[in-house]
């Protein structure tokens, strides 16, 4: 640890990203029946930056993985996860042991939901986590101080999990990263089941920690709330990033848009065009040979179909298309 | 609702389903026993010689030529005044029998309850912290052959290492024979427990640490474990603070209700080590065709299995904050 | 337990992947039944004869498990009682699994009747499962007849429990609601619809009541209530070789134990690893 504020005293890599993840692919062994081995890929040659006191919104729809990013940052990865490509944090590459130290002091999760907590402890315990002898008392402060600072009661302190309300749940989930120091901080799904008021008040307590200067990563399906805070946009579609936008890319037709995907996506919200586009998601299970939007394309041609298309930098963005300039 | 309402809906139940569930035993027990061909007088007299008067003498005492149903009756209707009958073999009231065989037999159960139950976690939990290591292996393959040894055989082998050939351990009989009950030291009692409550100790541990290191694992792959991994807890101070916590009800419950195959343990013991406890008087009384006995313990022990269970419903419903939390919404 | 088992055959299966590995382990398992259930056949009162000259040996290459106080072959004994141990453990096991359609079919068919079996299933569990045995066995008189029926009896609990959650899982799957609206009749569903999805689940719980079944059986035969001293059943071998231990004759009791031991381990394994071939979730464990 002691290296590293030190880089950051010389402010050598400020403007550099803060997390950096560089062709990361994700794939699980698994025994279907009969005990056949196959292997199922989720994540496929996903590049994306966090910077400090930016937020980056990582959209896409349920189920298509994005979790297993937050995982695969933190290191926590079922055993049977294949893992590669690089994760680099504040310029140094991650190994699985790096991972270990960072997380909970530099690196914190906002989980998606209260199956995260413990069921069989107090709510104020898991706050302050497991903390060092001899500063019990200051994390308790801290806890006391931050609870307040959210609106949670003094009861909640010995409320189960359980126990708590929807809204109420949110704010505990925040206030577990808010305790510690982490300069990056990874939210999963933060909006499902929040009602308006309560999730402004969740969106403004993450513009709140970037503000501070962290580096806040929002995954969600909710591409609206993302608009609401993030700077950045990055869209995800079987198992990779389609594309980064800057969040004033987002306006009229969609038309500074550079994935064909990315202006689907605006184009289905109610307020704009309310049109969805027809097909799926490929199958993890499918091997896609070209583009992983191909079938669902009204740009391709019969590049698209032959690997993978280069990431290319475009007005400030990223783009992973061959028919944009 | 307000918990002390809830506590006494809680024993009225219990009390209730206790009372019809003997109901039913006791009826089906006695049928089963009245059709087979075990012949009363002939189990009373056994060798003895008696007069063909006297014989009748017997068999109308015992009832053998009143229907069934009748004879039910009047045995549950005994059984209501407390009254078990009389044991053919030990020449006394079934209640007295019980009572002194089960206080044996109790110590012989609790110290072995207690033993297996704790190994048996301490091992799963082991095994399952250290899931896929030689460490784990070694656990699951003691606890697969335990779950496979026969109780009996089990209890010969010691019996022949300890007591044959070391002479460590008398070779049976839970009290020394030719020696008064209020001559017999508590280390006499020690030396004739130690054996039995070790091979029931070594073949309870199998159950429960298996179930605990399946549980371990479930807790230690479950979402609030891979946050707390993500807060950077890890290691040993991470498996006490969020995996015990939450495997330690379940497995306590488990063990409550393992009471009946304990209850099948202790008499295979009792058996080879000639302990004179329930599981003894239970053999004899089968074998000897000792009917009023039998009915006794069979009762006896569904109540046994009864508490068993009903502890574990209690560990449950009132002690596990989140089934306390989901009774009280609904 | 087959992680145990596969574990220590590693270098032996070598270059198999899990599936060749299960698949070998499923057959030698089943040969090894097969062959003792075989030979059980051939062995007959003349293949063990009484020869008081050779009587209470210790094992030696001639007599791996040593002799009986008759001059027999333990070896042979424990065979022909294995044998045994098996035919009855499977004719238990198929009783109590046919118990089971029965009563699973029966708890499909509507609320009572679901109350009911579960009422059953408590009622069977009340009292202590080796004591009930012994009070069917006496019941019905005792000898193989009352062992078969009492341990039949009383093995179906476990298997009934899992069918009746399948079942109510089932039934509220769509197909069997859309059966039920173009008129089809309660046991034309049951037959129809839901006995086919159960029969695997059936299938792997018969063989692993087989060990349970086997176990029990041999508890009570040792304890006098089952097969008469006449038979040669690995129960009566046990006590029998009680008479004999404070005589040091070890090897009455030791081999045909742990005979029997890994039979049961035989048969655990065989379900465990159908087990895993039916159900891979947990195979990368």
């Amino acid at each position: 640890m002691g290296n590293k504020t030190e880089i950051n005293a010389k402010g050598k890599e400020k403007a550099e990203a803060l997390l950096n993840v560089e062709d990361l692919s994700l794939s699980f062994i698994q025994y279907t029946s009969g005990l056949r081995q196959t292997e199922l890929k989720v994540i496929s040659n996903l590049s994306i930056q966090a910077n400090r006191g930016e937020i980056l919104a990582v959209v896409g729809s349920s189920g298509s993985g994005k979790s297993l990013l937050t995982h695969a940052i933190l290191g926590i990865l079922p055993s049977n996860a294949k893992l590669d490509g690089k994760i680099e944090y504040d310029g140094q590459v991650l190994t699985q042991k790096d991972k270990e130290d960072l997380r909970g002091k530099e690196i914190a999760l906002v989980p998606q939901s209260v199956t995260y907590l413990d069921p069989l402890m107090k709510v104020s315990n898991q706050v302050i986590g497991a903390v060092e002898k001899g500063k019990e008392d200051l994390m308790k402060k801290l806890q006391r101080e931050i609870f307040q600072q959210y609106n949670l009661k003094p009861e909640v302190e010995r409320m189960y999990p359980h126990e708590l309300s929807g809204g109420m749940a949110r704010r505990v989930l925040v206030s577990t990263a808010v305790m510690s120091p982490a300069k990056l901080i990874i939210v999963d799904e933060p909006t499902p089941g929040l009602d308006e008021k309560t999730l402004n008040e969740t969106l403004s307590y993450l513009k709140d920690m970037a503000n501070k200067g962290s580096a806040v990563m929002l995954i969600t399906h909710d591409i609206e709330a993302a608009l609401k805070i993030s700077d950045k946009i990055a869209v995800f579609y079987a198992g990779t990033v389609l594309e980064v936008a800057n969040v004033e890319d987002f306006k009229n037709d969609g038309e500074n848009l550079r994935h064909p995907y990315t202006q689907a996506l605006w184009n289905a919200l109610p307020q704009n065009k309310f049109q969805a586009i027809e097909g799926h998601q490929p199958m993890q299970d499918e091997v896609v040979d070209g583009c992983v939007f191909y079938e669902r394309c009204y740009k391709k041609n019969e590049l698209c179909s032959k690997g993978i298309p280069q990431i290319k930098k475009i007005n400030g963005g990223v783009v992973r298309c061959n028919n944009v300039s | 609702m307000s918990n002390k309402k809830k506590i006494a809906g809680f024993i009225g139940k219990k009390i209730l389903r206790l009372i019809s569930l003997l109901l039913v035993v006791s009826f089906v027990s006695f049928m089963l026993v009245q059709y087979s061909p075990i012949d009363p007088v002939r189990a009373y007299l056994g060798e003895m010689a008696v007069s063909a008067e006297h014989k009748e003498k017997l068999e109308e005492y015992w009832g053998v030529n009143t229907p069934p149903q009748e004879k039910f009756l009047n045995w549950a209707g005994s059984l209501l005044k407390g009254d078990f009958g009389v044991s053919l073999i030990y020449r006394m009231p079934v209640i007295d029998v019980i009572k002194e065989r089960f206080k044996a037999s109790l110590a012989l159960m609790a110290s072995s309850w207690l033993i297996s139950g704790i190994l048996g976690f301490i091992l799963g939990v082991v095994a399952g912290m250290n899931k896929g290591t030689l460490l784990d292996r070694v656990i699951k393959t003691y606890c697969y052959v335990l779950a496979a040894t026969p109780t009996f055989w089990l209890a010969l082998v010691l019996l022949m290492i300890f007591s044959v050939y070391l002479g460590w351990f008398p070779i049976g009989l839970s009290v020394p024979i030719g020696v008064m009950a209020e001559n017999v030291t508590f280390f006499d009692r020690l030396e004739h427990l130690i054996l039995p409550a070790l091979t029931l100790s070594v073949l309870g541990v199998a159950q429960i640490a298996m179930f605990t290191r399946e549980k371990l694992i479930e807790v230690m792959s479950s979402d609030y474990v891979l946050f707390a991994k993500a807060r950077g807890e890890k290691g040993l101070d991470l498996v006490l603070r969020h995996g015990i916590r939450n495997v330690a009800l379940p497995a306590i419950t488990l063990q409550f209700l393992s009471f009946s195959e304990l209850f099948g343990g202790t008499v295979l013991v009792e058996q080879v080590f000639s302990y004179q406890g329930i599981g003894l008087a239970t053999v004899s009384a089968g074998l000897k065709s000792d009917v009023p006995l039998l009915l006794g313990i069979v009762l006896i022990s569904t109540v046994f299995v009864f508490v068993g269970n009903m502890i574990a419903d209690i560990i449950y419903q009132f002690i596990d904050p989140r089934i306390k939390q989901q009774e009280s919404t609904t | 337990m087959s992680t145990a088992a596969v574990n220590v055959n590693r270098s032996l299966f070598k270059g198999l992947n899990l599936r060749q590995k299960t698949l070998l382990i499923l057959g030698l398992t089943s040969f090894l039944l097969l062959a003792i259930v075989v030979s059980s056949l051939f062995i007959d009162n003349e293949s063990l004869p009484t020869d008081f000259g050779s009587k209470n040996l210790s094992p030696s290459l001639e007599h791996p498990f040593g002799t009986d106080w008759m001059g027999r072959d333990m070896l042979t004994r424990t065979l022909k009682g294995l044998g045994l141990s098996i035919v009855i453990g499977a004719l238990a096991s198929l009783i109590s699994a046919v118990l089971t359609v029965i009563l699973g079919l029966l708890s499909s068919a509507g609320k009572a009747a679901d109350s009911f079996v579960a009422w059953l299933v408590d009622l069977t569990l009340s009292i202590p499962h080796l004591l009930l045995i012994i009070l069917i066995s006496i019941g019905l008189g005792g000898g193989a007849q009352g062992v078969i029926i009492g341990v039949a009896s009383t093995h179906w609990t476990s298997l009934t429990r899992i069918v009746r959650a399948e079942i109510k899982q089932l039934k509220t799957q769509d197909y069997i609601h859309i059966s039920r609206n173009l008129g089809k009749s309660k046991w034309w569903i049951a037959t129809k619809h839901i006995l086919p999805h159960l029969i695997p689940q059936i299938l792997l719980g018969t063989i692993l009541m087989f060990p349970h079944a086997i176990l029990h059986e041999a508890s009570v035969t040792f304890l006098g209530f089952g097969l008469s001293p006449h038979e040669p059943a690995i129960g009566i071998i046990l006590s029998e070789s009680m008479r004999y231990l404070s005589a040091g004759y070890w090897w009455l009791a030791f081999f045909p134990g742990l005979s029997l031991l890994i039979v049961v381990l035989t048969f655990d394994l065989i379900g465990e690893n159908l087990g895993k071939l039916m159900d891979p979730k947990n195979a990368h464990e």
